[in-house]
């Protein structure tokens, strides 16, 4: 245990014949770092096409929509000329005619109106009505909207308008946290009614929490008992513990219904043993609690494996040792074997959380109205309302959340102490 | 083979037997009464039933049948954080996530000890195995043989009366192991504390032991001061397992209370102490130390018999000399003889008559 003596040479270390210690070496590792390289290219390149780039363009979609400003160049080149601000005057109402007429021709209103609608419910049709009406219009082109449409009129419409006409915004992200700009442009938190969002986001991080907290409460027995049981025993409760791995989720998802739901199997036992009567039947599914159950069930392995892989290392003589020191087997336990299975626990955890947070089709069949997760929101936005902005915007800050939690747990455990199996 | 112990002993195994599957017996009626002070050594190749009973004493295993006493009273019930033993490990099991100083504070803090107190006894302890300065690493900073003393440290923290020792220095090279027997043994009697040991490796046992246990197939084959063991073995398989013998297998042809005659196989007549003979005409196994056989006249005892012998190999160890000869057809009869100056130089070929005491030639029962 002595300290590194000071190093005796002087200048830089050189090879036998003179050149220096570190070019030799990397060139003497090049060979060796090509291989390497070229065995994992063809993994590489499929993960930057099939992965990053895929991503990255999604997340792009959440501060770069272009539905508006590429197809109401007039508008656009106005709003560049006439700062915020400005009087709505003839010339603006003069460029939008000439937008839509050009919309009418590209057949790009339903796009154009889409972008604005996103911000203001409800003025899709305004545009899709005026590209149809615009080739009839006369100047001067202020009175003709607004005797077409009164809402040409509103200010916020201009001002919703006016943020369209970059392509580039945060709009995207005030929305995915309830918040909207008012008709000065100032953000704003949107109605009560309206703000569903930070609400269900929150309510993803406490089912994730909960979910995570279960499989841990659930899997550390479980773990703890196929790295202690002899050989064959273990096998056998591994196979057990792996099984739902080898059965479709939706099976399995489909099974907690007939289990659960109010006439399911779970239920008419409990009416048969007299626990509950036949009206009072327990909602067990299509709420928060069937999301809990059935997603537990699902990502239980996630936690098991982990905690089974580090605590399959921790040999008996431990806890032993503590407990002829003169620990009782509860604090062995804390103090001794807890401790060692934290990395096990880590990972488990850490595991089961970033799946729950992400997890969409079990809170989607069982989940009910209150059991859904942010996941369902941003399918919704991809599939139904297709605000795609709006869905990339709201992935992108679940990605934070859990990139913030890794960062925690890195802060408290540390990553290089994660042991994943 | 030894006698029923009393409740005297500080340690008492009173018809101790164990069985794992209820198939076959791992220890088979033990007996063994351990004074107070002792340094006991349990010695036996592995799956003899060593460990088992150490782990029966530690309170890990339960006896199938049978009592074990500590210090007068039954412990079987007890569970074994109420027994107060010391118990060092075969890896240490030095809690890893737990600075050096923690691991020695650990068995104060669960019986309770008040903060200073702690740190006066741990230091202490650091002290006393000459680890004082490497309060604050971890484990796993450690070489072995600090580990080792880490982990001895921490069985004797707490002052235990009793403490077990399952292989501990299994873990070390040679020399390191060597220098730690000796430190162990100067414990134990500066401390005058009762050990209980465990190993393979009889030239630990003979070394530090005042009474070693040779075990095998689940009993004790013999019990003895460690001279006595290797001097007086009392059956083949304890002269097999101490220290290297010569075996030459025979019949009995003259038995007096003293000495007897062997023919062996091969038809010479040798001299030996009968030790579990019986009668004339019993089959026989005569084991003769290597290091007491001698090849010069001038050294043979009076009235020895003397027998043929051709060598085959020599190989210089340094401080001693050993021969590989052919003795009555055996082809590994060994001789061992020191590198003294002026020493006969054997070459392999020669031929030349060897000898012994009578009494260094031991007639045992064959195996």
């Amino acid at each position: 245990m002595t300290d590194a003596t000071t190093d005796i040479s002087t200048g830089p270390l050189t090879t036998a014949d003179g050149r220096p210690l570190k070019a030799a070496l990397a060139a003497s590792l090049a060979v060796r770092r090509r291989r390497a390289f070229m065995l994992v290219a063809p993994l590489f390149l499929f993960i930057t096409i099939s992965f990053i780039v895929p991503i990255g363009q999604m997340l792009f979609k959440s501060v770069y929509n272009d539905g508006f400003s590429k197809n109401a160049p007039a508008l656009v080149q106005w709003f560049k000329e006439h700062p915020k601000g400005a009087e709505i005057d003839e010339s603006a109402y003069a460029a939008l005619h000439s937008d839509l007429i050009l919309m009418r021709e590209q057949k790009t209103a339903g796009e154009a109106g889409t972008r604005i609608n996103y911000d203001i419910s409800g003025t899709r049709s305004l545009f899709t009505g005026g590209a149809r009406k615009a080739a009839k219009m006369e100047p001067p082109y202020k009175e003709a909207f607004i005797d077409a449409d009164k809402d040409w009129g509103d200010p916020n419409v201009w001002r919703a308008m006016r943020s369209a006409s970059n392509p580039f915004t945060i709009d995207f992200y005030l929305a995915a946290n309830d918040l909207t700009r008012d008709e000065s442009g100032a953000i704003t938190a949107v109605d009560e009614g309206q703000a569903i969002y930070k609400k269900l986001m929150f309510r993803t991080l406490v089912l994730s929490i909960e979910i995570t907290a279960l499989c841990l409460l659930l899997g550390f027995p479980i773990a703890h008992l196929l790295a202690t049981l002899p050989m064959r025993k273990a096998m056998l409760l591994m196979i057990l513990v792996l099984l739902p791995f080898w059965t479709s989720l939706l099976v399995r998802t489909t099974s907690w219904m007939v289990l659960l739901q109010s006439q399911g199997v779970l239920n008419d036992i409990f009416v048969w043993l007299g626990i509950v009567d036949d009206e009072g039947r327990i909602q067990m599914i299509y709420n928060e609690m069937g999301t809990i159950i059935a997603m537990t069930h699902i990502l239980l392995p996630f936690t098991i494996l982990p905690l089974y892989s580090v605590m399959k290392t921790i040999p008996p003589s431990y806890v032993r040792a503590a407990r002829s020191l003169g620990a009782t087997s509860w604090t062995a336990f804390r103090r001794v074997y807890l401790p060692q299975t934290l990395p096990g626990i880590g990972a488990g955890g850490l595991l089961v959380f970033i799946l729950a947070m992400g997890y969409y089709i079990t809170p989607a069949l069982v989940g009910g109205a209150d059991g859904q997760m942010i996941s369902n929101m941003i399918a919704f936005h991809m599939q139904k309302s297709l605000n795609w902005s709006l869905a990339a915007a709201l992935a992108a800050q679940l990605l934070a959340v859990v990139l913030i939690f890794f960062w925690i747990y890195d802060k408290l455990v540390g990553i290089d102490k994660m042991k994943l199996g | 083979m030894t006698a029923a112990p009393t409740d005297e002993g500080f340690v008492v195994f009173d018809h101790v037997q164990k069985s794992y599957d209820g198939e076959t017996l791992v220890v088979k009626d033990l007996n063994l009464s351990i004074a107070k002070g002792e340094f006991l050594t349990m010695l036996g190749p592995s799956g003899s039933g060593k460990t088992t009973c150490l782990m029966m004493l530690a309170g890990f295993e339960t006896a199938t049948h049978g009592r074990i006493l500590l210090d007068g009273t039954n412990i079987n019930e007890m569970p074994p954080h109420k027994r107060g033993i010391g118990m060092v490990f075969q890896n240490y099991a030095l809690f890893p996530h737990m600075t050096v100083a923690e691991n020695l504070a650990f068995p104060l803090e669960v019986r309770g000890m008040g903060k200073s107190e702690r740190e006066v006894k741990v230091m202490r302890a650091l002290d006393m195995v000459q680890m004082g300065a490497f309060a604050n690493r971890r484990p796993a900073q450690l070489s072995g043989g600090q580990q080792q003393r880490i982990a001895l440290a921490r069985a004797l923290v707490f002052d235990p009366s009793l403490v077990l020792m399952d292989e501990p220095l299994g873990a070390l090279d040679k020399q390191l192991r060597e220098h730690m027997q000796f430190e162990i043994k100067h414990l134990h009697e500066t401390l005058g504390i009762t050990v209980v040991y465990v190993t393979h490796d009889q030239g630990e046992a003979l070394t530090m032991s005042d009474r070693v246990a040779v075990f095998n197939d689940g009993r004790i084959q013999q019990l003895a001061p460690p001279d006595e063991l290797y001097e007086r073995p009392k059956n083949s398989f304890v002269a097999q397992f101490i220290g290297e013998n010569n075996k030459l297998p025979g019949t009995v042809e003259e038995l007096t209370d003293e000495t007897c005659l062997v023919r062996l196989e091969t038809g010479e007549l040798i001299d030996a102490t009968p030790v579990n003979i019986r009668h004339k005409g019993q089959k026989t196994l005569v084991s003769i130390r290597p290091e007491r056989v001698e090849f010069k006249p001038e050294m043979m005892p009076e009235g020895a018999h003397m027998i043929n012998a051709e060598v085959l190999e020599v190989i210089y160890m340094g401080d001693i000399f050993r021969t590989r000869m052919k003795v009555a057809g055996s082809e590994e009869f060994v001789m061992k003889s020191r590198n003294t100056l002026g020493q006969t130089k054997l070459r392999p070929g020669e031929k030349l008559q060897i000898g012994w005491h009578p009494a260094d030639a031991r007639a045992l029962d064959p195996m």
